[in-house]
């Protein structure tokens, strides 16, 4: 067995799976069974000043689904807790109390003002918490009020308050970051100049989920009205991991420890994301989908691939796919690759031939009896024909090998690496050393 | 001339060796891969399962399926195994129709269920293919535990406790442990040996001896294995049969279908079993059907089975039965048995038509007769050799809770004991929770 035990930023858990601050973490009930189920640490409902916040009566989600009614992507209006202060920190303290070996972190949201954190992070101390996380992410609502993503989209903020928490706690304080940007470093910079131990992300995306066209009003609706939501669930995922690496592999923030969060849905998930850098994962909408029951298939999935593959602990994986991520000017240009159709797998259903013909390479060819074939004269290897088959494996992408020549441009495949940096065709080539 | 299906009196090789094994093969192989994924991305991972609480052993369904979805099988296999160390028969054997996929969310929506045993089959065919047993044993109890039976009840007994730390003698009358498993279940349903390899692989986790050819009440007494183990556990079965009482009962090629079954199950070369040109089956249960289909698939030229009860009241499934009819079996209700009739060995058998009356089933009058070269009875085992001083109930011995007898430290399970329907699942499910129960007990102490 793999030891999953984690620990981020001083902050122990006896295996990576964390709730995510969202609705499942609400109050103490759900958090003791979420522990029973297994999670190994939670990051509580976002905490506020009183009097608190009230919620929409109406409907707070919406969904996108794929075949079958799969839950693909959520989307929500909710606020932060709605529930008085006090009884949140009660309850934190009754189960940190009861579960000493699960992380618990404390999501908390106030204005932008120090009196107001210097009032919250002593409160939150008392409760024996393991650590905060600051709320610059809920893009709905809340950052109307100028909180959530208000702070989260200015930089000189987020390293402002970042720095009064770091001056007013000897808690670790994890800063929780939105999507809602051009570009995660900067926020992730901020963060770390004001001190900050880790960085979450991501926090949901600005989002309308679909449209009522008999009322002509955003879903979900609420008196004839909509208002847009937080994007989350699998859906999510790839903006989520792109984010992560950024952060992961920017010579300003490396090393920064990152909380994964975004879409993850299966063990699959949760591996990718610490693969890229992320030492604690967190989990919402997997959870509000199906239950905290989940935590046992990542858990049990996770193991037995950290087995398979002689993976001791989590050290043994973490970050360990950030070295090989690049910029796209120092890929490979002199890798040449054609796609195949294995011909006792194809079922002749034709999908690549579509997909080629309709997408301006017109390199399958489709011969009598339904036949399939590549024609090596004109596939880019673009790898679109693999994606569309529904067959797995059938189609596959077979490098060509160094000293042959590439039937599409006429020229040898050369064996040493060159890239587009000092390709003939870049006007801003600097010659090969 | 080689036999054919037509060749009068019981004959062996009415088909060829090739057509029998055709006729014999797996009755529903194990799902590809990608077949697995397909039928896994049917669950709707509902919440407490209604599947889950249909099944005997209490399996977590959308767990296991979830996590075949997700590409880790060998994970499934363990949940699976977790609560049915037999999960890998059980796919096989179990009537899937009237227990967790008949409650599947889908079967309501579309009457199609997801295919629940046959991914509980990937799963666990996956593990044990890969030769993996994925339980330890606990640190040594010092306990000796008798077990009696090796069938479904008393393997799994013997698993758990010997899983526990115990140490477990098995004792079975038969030379080949296995119970019903190995005797009892149609052969399309268990290939190539695979209740050997199951039993082999569960005795990997060590602690566990089995001795063959005793027999409780004859080599061994209930009385010497109290005094010798810390507790016993009867799982004996049902060793008796059921006979008709009718006038000819003992008239030649008149047998009992369970021994029918058990030969077929132990004759490798299936051109050298015999069978009758017109066979004839009483009964309207599991081995009724069994014995009909199997005895149309060795090559009868026409089998008949006839139930005295309405279609109702068959105690087989409709998949069971139409199983069956699609093999060419025909089926008679509401007709019992009132003479064999024959010069030495059967020839004819003669039945008069039932119904329901006010008093119960009734006799109509009207009779008939079929042609019979071959007759065999299937209404039912019974329990046979139980040891004196155990409290009976019903016929079978009577539990309380997780097993407990009338005796103290002696424990019963599967078909042998009170309660619960005569299936492998259910077997497995008591010697599990005996185990739970008599472990819990010794360490009391
Ligand atoms: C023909 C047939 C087909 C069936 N098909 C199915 C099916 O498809 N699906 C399903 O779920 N169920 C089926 N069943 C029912 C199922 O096989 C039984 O419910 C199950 O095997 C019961 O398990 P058990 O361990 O209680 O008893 P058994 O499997 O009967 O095992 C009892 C063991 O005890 C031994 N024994 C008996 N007496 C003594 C003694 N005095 N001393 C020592 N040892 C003794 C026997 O040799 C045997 O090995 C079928 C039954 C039959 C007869
Ligand atoms: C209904 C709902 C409420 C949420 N509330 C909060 C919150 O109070 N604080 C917070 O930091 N994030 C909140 N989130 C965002 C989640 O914590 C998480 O960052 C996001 O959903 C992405 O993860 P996922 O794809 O696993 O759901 C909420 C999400 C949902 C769906
Ligand atoms: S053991 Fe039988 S009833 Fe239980 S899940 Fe498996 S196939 Fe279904």
């Amino acid at each position: 067995m793999a030891d999953l035990r984690t620990e981020f930023v001083g902050v122990k858990s006896p295996n990576p799976f964390w709730l995510a601050s969202a609705p499942p973490t609400d109050k103490e009930y759900n958090v003791r069974r979420a522990f029973e189920a297994g999670w190994g640490g939670v990051v509580w409902k976002t905490l506020g000043l009183d009097p608190h916040v009230v919620n929409v009566n109406g409907p707070r989600y919406g969904a996108v689904w794929g075949a079958d009614r799969r839950l693909l992507g959520l989307n929500n209006i909710e606020l932060i807790t709605d529930r008085p202060l006090e009884t949140n920190l009660r309850e934190i303290k009754a189960v940190k109390r009861d579960w000493p070996d699960r992380a618990m972190i404390v999501s908390l949201m106030v204005p932008c003002d120090e009196e107001s954190w210097k009032f919250i992070l002593p409160l939150v101390e008392e409760t024996g918490a393991d650590a905060v996380e600051l709320n610059f992410g809920c893009p709905h609502g809340m950052s109307e009020r100028g909180m959530g993503s208000a702070v989260g989209q200015v930089p000189e903020y987020i390293e402002m308050v970042t720095r009064w928490c770091k001056a007013n706690t000897r808690m670790p304080v994890f800063v929780k970051l939105t999507p809602n940007i051009t570009d995660i470093r900067h926020p992730a910079r901020a963060a770390k100049a004001g001190g900050a131990d880790a960085v979450s992300l991501i926090n949901t995306i600005n989002s309308i989920t679909s449209v009522n066209l008999d009322l002509f009003a955003p879903e979900p609706t609420i008196d004839g009205k909509g208002s847009h939501g937080g994007y989350c669930g699998p859906a999510v995922k790839p903006i989520a991991l792109n984010m992560v690496g950024e952060i992961a592999r920017d010579p300003e923030t490396a090393g920064l420890p990152i909380s994964g969060i975004g879409g993850i849905t299966t063990w699959r998930d949760a591996a990718e994301f610490i693969a890229l850098g992320a030492g604690s994962v967190q989990v919402c909408t997997a959870a509000m989908t199906y239950g905290f029951k989940v935590v046992q298939e990542m858990i049990s999935g996770l193991n037995q691939w950290m087995d398979d593959k002689g993976h001791a602990d989590m050290d043994a994986i973490c970050g360990r796919a950030v070295p090989n991520i690049s910029d796209w000017q120092y890929l490979n240009l002199n890798y040449v690759a054609k796609a195949k159709i294995n011909q006792d797998l194809c079922i002749s259903c034709g999908r690549c031939f579509a997909a080629c013909e309709d997408t301006s390479h017109q390199a399958i060819a489709m011969n009598p009896g339904r036949v399939f074939e590549v024609k090596d004269d004109e596939c880019v290897a673009c790898n679109l024909c693999v994606n569309v088959c529904p067959v797995e494996g059938c189609i596959t992408m077979e490098p060509m090998t160094p000293g042959e020549t590439d039937p599409r441009t006429g020229k040898v495949v050369e064996k040493d690496y060159a890239n587009w940096t000092t390709h003939p065709n870049n006007p801003m080539a600097k010659a090969a050393e | 001339m080689p036999a054919s299906p037509r060749s009068p009196g019981i004959v062996a090789g009415r088909l060829d060796a090739a057509a029998l094994a055709e006729r014999f093969s797996d009755i529903s192989p194990k799902l590809d891969a990608h077949e697995a994924l397909v039928a896994a991305d049917r669950c709707y991972f509902c919440h407490d399962a209604p599947c889950m609480e249909a099944c005997p052993t209490s399996i977590d369904i959308p767990l296991f399926i979830r996590q075949i979805a997700t590409g880790t099988p060998e994970a499934a296999a363990r949940t699976i195994l977790d609560q049915n160390i037999l999960g890998g028969m059980c796919a096989r054997v179990c009537p899937t129709e009237t227990l967790c996929e008949e409650v599947c969310v889908r079967e309501t929506a579309e009457g199609k269920p997801v295919e629940i045993g046959r991914l509980q089959r990937y799963a666990t065919d996956t593990l044990m293919d890969a030769g993996v047993h994925p339980f330890s044993r606990a640190e040594a109890t010092g306990k000796r535990l008798a077990v009696v039976g090796a069938g479904p009840a008393g393997l799994s007994c013997a698993h758990r406790l010997a899983m526990h730390g115990h140490d477990v003698v098995v004792f079975d009358a038969r030379e080949k442990p296995g119970g019903l498993n190995e005797f009892g279940i149609a052969s399309y349903k268990s290939v190539d040996g695979f209740a050997q390899r199951e039993i082999d692989w569960l005795l990997q986790i060590g602690g566990i001896e089995i001795h063959g050819g005793q027999t409780l009440g004859d080599a061994i007494t209930l009385d010497g294995l109290m005094a010798e183990f810390d507790a016993v556990f009867l799982g004996m079965g049902l060793a008796g049969v059921n006979s008709l009482g009718v006038e000819g009962d003992d008239r030649g090629n008149v047998t009992d279908a369970v021994d029918f079954i058990a030969d077929l199950r132990q004759t490798e070369d299936l051109t050298g079993l015999p069978v009758g040109r017109h066979v004839v089956v009483i009964g309207g249960g599991m081995t009724a059907i069994d014995a009909a289909v199997q005895s149309r698939l060795l090559g009868a030229e026409s089998v008949t089975l006839v139930y005295r009860r309405s279609q109702e009241r068959m105690a087989a499934s409709v998949w069971e039965q139409d199983l069956a009819t699609s093999k060419g079996v025909t089926i008679i209700h509401n007709a019992m048995p009132l003479r064999v009739i024959g010069n030495g060995a059967v020839r004819e058998m003669e039945f008069e038509y039932t119904r329901d009356g006010a008093g119960g089933l009734e006799p109509t009058g009207e009779t008939f007769r079929l042609p019979a070269d071959q007759v065999f009875r299937a209404i039912g085992q019974k329990l046979e050799g139980a040891p004196d001083g155990l409290t009976l109930e019903g016929g079978k011995i009577a539990v309380t809770g997780a097993g407990r007898t009338s005796l103290a430290m002696v424990w019963a399970g599967g078909d042998c004991a009170s309660g619960g329907d005569d299936l492998t699942v259910t077997a497995v499910a008591e010697g599990r929770d005996a185990a739970e129960d008599i472990h819990a007990k010794l360490m009391e102490a």
